[in-house]
């Protein structure tokens, strides 16, 4: 499986943020897309997940299910978290499983220690709370690429150091991960790309 | 679970607890219609006249109050890019939306109006057929308010709008929605064809309205 972009660009507002970007990354990989504030980086991922469209290019995930389109195989996880206040830390997860098409919900709620909370409404999360409930979503549904914006937002040192830990098993099983980073996130084994 | 059963029982869950907004169509309605014979006078052959249509503007008018949380709340909390990347057609997502609203909004609505009915003298073998109209019409409401509703989030700000936007198009609903209601009521022309014309205005709306709905949501990618 490969994940490759071809002579992307991205134009918003009349503005062009970037152009002629290339990578080709592979199972078992991650790609961290850094750059300064602007370049780009929400809009590459946003571009992969199928949520803003590329003003030219390319974006394909190589032998892949072939029925599946690539958003189909992707989880986006972005600034926002959402979960909806006046629905359990359950509900909420149970809603996500069952309509992306998952079923690991106890476990993955232990997974980001959110085990205890299953029952309190999600108004109550804090910030780093809610951004696990988001996390809780890969582990419980699987789909072979993750894209992950800024990931770390709002989490302690632990949690960071749990989401690495997912995030690395996540490549040893073949799965790619593309993350918009001004850290290095503890991954093994990621390339970069720099946009300017 | 079906990926779209779980919508379907999550907005439904959602709108009925607290602070979801399930009620606050049937309480505008409820409000507009019992201050109606206030404002009128103790006028009751007036009241019967008028009575269908004052039913039919509240359901519509509570209806355009809640379509704004159709699609905006999961816009602006970023669950729409999650459904986006779901394995189901963003036409039929649109679709089930709608029909949770309706379940949510307008069932309530068409479940009071017997009751309102009554504060308007509107008799009771009236009440069946203008009852009628607005379980048929309702519908129609909410899939035409679907696509305003999704042009408005990918507008950003877009709820004034919205209500420019879906009003004209809801005016042959309330024009067949009043008149096989006042058919049903005064004569001389029969109840079947404006009611029938109305059937076919909510099934043509159910048919469009999440297509136009997805296709505004795609263009709203850029």
């Amino acid at each position: 499986m490969q994940l490759r972009a071809h002579n992307l660009a991205c134009v918003r507002g009349g503005r062009e943020v970037f152009a002629n970007v290339d990578f080709a990354v592979d199972a078992g990989q991650a790609l961290l897309v850094s750059g300064p504030n602007g370049a780009g980086k929400s809009s590459l991922l946003r571009m992969i997940a199928g949520l803003l469209r590329a003003a030219s290019g390319t974006i394909e995930l190589d032998d892949a299910d072939g029925e599946l389109s690539l958003a189909e195989q992707a989880h986006y996880l972005g600034h926002q978290d959402p979960a909806k206040p006046n629905l359990s830390v359950a509900e909420n997860l149970e809603f996500w499983s069952a309509y992306l098409g998952g079923r690991r919900i106890a476990y993955a709620l232990e997974r980001v220690g959110l085990g205890a909370l299953a029952g309190l409404p999600a108004a109550y999360l804090s910030a780093g709370q809610r951004r696990r409930l988001s996390i809780a979503r890969l582990i419980a549904v699987k789909r072979p690429l993750w894209l992950l914006d800024e990931p770390n937002n709002a989490l302690d040192a632990a949690a960071q150091a749990q989401l690495a830990a997912l995030m690395n098993a996540h490549l040893k099983s073949g799965g790619i991960i593309v993350t918009a980073a001004h850290g290095p996130l503890g991954l093994r084994c990621a390339r970069r790309l720099k946009l300017a | 679970m079906n990926p779209l059963a779980a919508l379907l029982l999550r907005d439904l869950r959602l709108a009925t607890r607290a602070g979801g907004g399930a009620l606050i169509g049937a309480l505008f309605f409820l409000t507009v219609v019992v201050l109606v014979p206030f404002a009128v006078g103790p006028d009751l052959a007036l009241l019967q006249r008028i009575g269908p249509a004052i039913l039919w503007l509240g359901a519509l008018l509570a209806n355009l109050l809640t379509l704004e949380r159709l699609l905006a709340t999961d816009h602006d909390d970023g669950s729409l890019d999650i459904l986006m990347t779901g394995r189901v057609p963003l036409e039929l997502v649109a679709a089930t939306k709608a029909l949770a609203h309706w379940l949510a909004t307008g069932l309530p609505l068409v479940v009071i109006t017997p009751l309102l009915g009554l504060l308007l003298g509107v008799g009771m073998s009236v009440t069946a057929p203008l009852t009628l109209t607005l379980l048929v019409g309702t519908p129609a409401l909410t899939f035409i308010g679907l696509t305003g509703a999704a042009l408005a989030v990918t507008l950003r700000r877009g709820g004034l709008l919205m209500v420019v936007l879906v009003l004209p198009l809801t005016i042959p609903v309330l024009i067949f929605g009043v008149s096989a209601a006042n058919a049903a009521i005064a004569g001389p022309l029969p109840f079947g064809p404006p009611f029938t014309i109305l059937c076919a205005l909510t099934l043509a709306s159910i048919v469009i309205g999440p297509f136009a709905a997805a296709a505004a949501l795609r263009h709203g990618l850029e």
